[in-house]
């Protein structure tokens, strides 16, 4: 039996910085889960997701993240997702990275 | 004090250029991800939830102060000023870009260090008692049996894909402090007429399917150390299951074949590796043994220190936590805790890691060692140093005296860093440590061993703890099971699940019903929650964890 399809976003991390990536409706990696594309059809979802691993220097890792449409864009559908998308729940003990 | 030959580090500069050119190669293109997977993997690179994660191997959990100096600067420089010591006495960073990781190697081997075999199916780093060569009840010094053991291990070209990772942990005291027969193979020395011997223990772990080590030799002379661990080893490479990841480790080979048609193989593969052995490891361990040697510690008088305990309160409950006996009795082991209440178990600031390197340096013969337990020790304090070493260490926020308590708790990173997490760990671990501080029952508790993994891989031992965590998702929710009874030590046990799991708001009431539970059943302030469990068995320990859900199903 096929697994049951669950609507989403395509994710991954950054090759060379390690970060998570979104791949917003343009096809580009963002970094905000807000500005991925939202896929609900199992098929586009399939392609997007072949768009993704097609670009191995760029990306490590893409699959189609849970998701669900909230009024400002994609919302994480899992907890998983959640920290993924906002990054650790506790302090970190320095945070002196640029960028980071 | 052990240096690296000249050998050692020519492999490990070659090591770094190597994987230089690897990422290298990664990163222009012409290595796909399936194919420098397994390259960075044999050099301690994960990718994780958020970032990159290089591994750093702390052989042993030995390290001098330059080398920790070193591993503030790598923190400092490219990754975000701290890092995490972890219960396999190595330490992670959590934040590098993959393209800074070869400058990351290159600094490592500077100071001797590396991340070689702390990823993969290979012979992981082996792991000891962190009081090792300081310790008062010490039979025998297990780190240059360890050394040895490293030097055996590293590259060996029999076992570069074994059927799964592979974990050596020895112990040269009376007390086990580095939970053997949690391992692959346990060793412990002994003595016996006259002779350093092992005990040795095979087919222990954790993990999904969770093991107490058996014992395999009641004695093995120190000698035949080396060939019997290759034939254990190869017993296993050839008999042990590549069909199932989780049935490939040796603690299932042993299980299924049992431990004494596992040990007749062993035997039947000894004589031949015996015989090739032709005496130069024995020559090496000589060598090593002259490394290893007790440094030269001056005679101190104690009486200051005394004095002190008699009029600052701060010291003596600090010292009471942290100073261990050491075999010279004007000396200390003093163990450092790395679970200041609130924080991230087992993370180390750069500021922290400096003063530590410090530290050692004006006070501590210049090592230091990583406990399984995530803190750091000193292993050679002369008592009279210990009031201005406290003082040192309180400035620097690292005088906390939860040795041994409630907050001196073992965590994984769980999901605020690893991929493979179901749960998180390192916030709860937090929580449980300030509620009850701030409830004032840490110090009446006692003794109390912690520990929570966020997933069943069970890196932070929550089968040995006394009270054990385990995180996993229930559809889709964070819930944590509790195991009750578990034991790192010589006395070595595994937790039995308590029963339902709890969600995440609710295991800190679940244990706060526990724990005073406890303080109620309890004979004695003397008697430990280990002990009391053991006298009354887990029923009325299980009741207060779900009187709660009691009460609502009598509703």
């Amino acid at each position: 039996m096929s697994k049951k399809f669950i609507p989403g976003v395509i994710s991954a991390n950054d090759l060379r910085e390690g970060h998570v990536v979104y791949m917003n409706d343009a096809g580009q990696w963002v970094l905000r889960l807000k500005d991925a594309a939202f896929l609900d059809d199992p098929v586009i979802a399939d392609m997007w997701l072949d768009l993704a691993n097609a670009q191995p220097e760029k990306v490590v890792g893409a699959y189609l993240a849970p998701a669900t449409l909230g009024p400002d864009g994609p919302e994480p559908a899992h907890f998983r997702e959640a920290f993924r998308a906002s990054g650790p729940s506790i302090e970190l003990p320095h945070n002196t990275l640029a960028g980071s | 004090m052990f240096q690296p030959s000249d050998f050692d580090r020519a492999a490990v500069r070659a090591r770094a250029e190597q994987f230089r050119h690897q990422v290298a190669r990664r990163l222009d293109g012409s290595l796909t991800e399936d194919e420098f997977k397994p390259l960075r993997l044999m050099n301690g690179l994960y990718l994780q939830l958020h970032a990159y994660m290089l591994r750093v191997a702390i052989p042993y959990g030995t390290i001098e102060a330059r080398q920790m100096r070193q591993l503030a600067k790598i923190a400092d420089a490219w990754d975000r000023g701290y890092g995490h010591f972890t219960t396999r006495q190595n330490i992670q960073f959590n934040w590098p870009k993959l393209i800074d990781v070869p400058d990351m190697i290159d600094a490592l081997a500077d100071v001797g260090m590396h991340a070689i075999q702390t990823s993969g199916n290979a012979i992981r780093n082996t792991t000891t008692d962190a009081f090792a060569g300081a310790a008062a009840d010490e039979i025998a010094d297990p780190r240059p049996y360890a050394e040895l053991i490293r030097q055996w291990s590293t590259d060996h070209p029999e076992f570069q894909f074994l059927p799964r990772k592979f974990k050596i942990a020895i112990n040269g005291a009376e007390a086990d402090r580095a939970a053997i027969r949690a391992h692959d193979v346990g060793l412990q020395l002994v003595e016996r007429d006259g002779e350093i011997g092992f005990q040795v223990f095979v087919g222990g772990g954790l993990g999904r399917t969770p093991m107490i080590g058996k014992e395999i030799r009641s004695f093995l002379p120190a000698v035949d150390l080396l060939p019997y661990l290759e034939s254990i080893v190869a017993a296993w490479n050839l008999a042990g299951r590549r069909d199932n990841k989780y049935k490939a480790r040796i603690k299932i080979t042993v299980h299924e074949l049992g431990i004494d048609t596992f040990s007749e193989m062993v035997e039947a593969e000894f004589p031949a590796r015996r015989a090739a052995f032709k005496g130069a490891d024995q020559a090496i361990l000589a060598d090593l043994k002259a490394q290893f040697a007790p440094p030269a510690l001056p005679a101190r008088e104690s009486e200051s220190f005394d004095t002190a305990l008699n009029v600052d309160a701060l010291l003596r409950d600090w010292a009471a936590r942290s100073v261990s006996p050491h075999h010279n009795p004007d000396y200390g082991v003093v163990t450092v805790s790395l679970k200041d209440h609130g924080a991230p178990p087992g993370d180390a600031t750069s500021d922290q890691m400096r003063l530590l390197a410090d530290l050692a340096e004006r006070y501590g013969q210049s090592e230091l060692r990583i406990s399984h337990e995530q803190n750091v020790i000193l292993p050679h304090i002369a008592k009279a140093d210990l009031p201005a070493l406290f003082e040192a260490l309180r400035k620097g926020g690292l005088a906390t005296a939860n040795i041994g308590l409630t907050s001196d708790i073992i965590a994984c990173p769980g999901m605020d860093y690893c991929a493979l997490a179901t749960a998180r760990s390192i916030p709860l671990a937090q929580q449980i440590s300030t509620h009850f501080r701030d409830l004032g029952l840490e110090q009446e508790i006692g003794a109390l061993k912690i520990k929570i993994s966020g997933c069943i891989n069970a890196c932070g031992h929550h089968h040995l703890g006394h009270i054990g965590i385990l995180g996993l998702d229930r559809a889709g929710v964070e819930n944590y099971q509790i195991t009750l009874g578990g034991d790192a030590t010589e006395t070595m046990a595994l937790g039995e699940r308590a029963g339902p799991g709890f969600a995440y708001t609710e295991v800190i009431p679940a244990l706060e019903r526990l724990l005073r539970a406890y303080l109620e059943l309890r004979e004695s302030a003397t008697e430990s929650f280990l002990d009391a469990l053991r006298r009354l068995g887990p029923d009325p320990f299980k009741e207060a964890l779900y009187a709660e859900a009691q009460r609502h199903a009598a509703q």
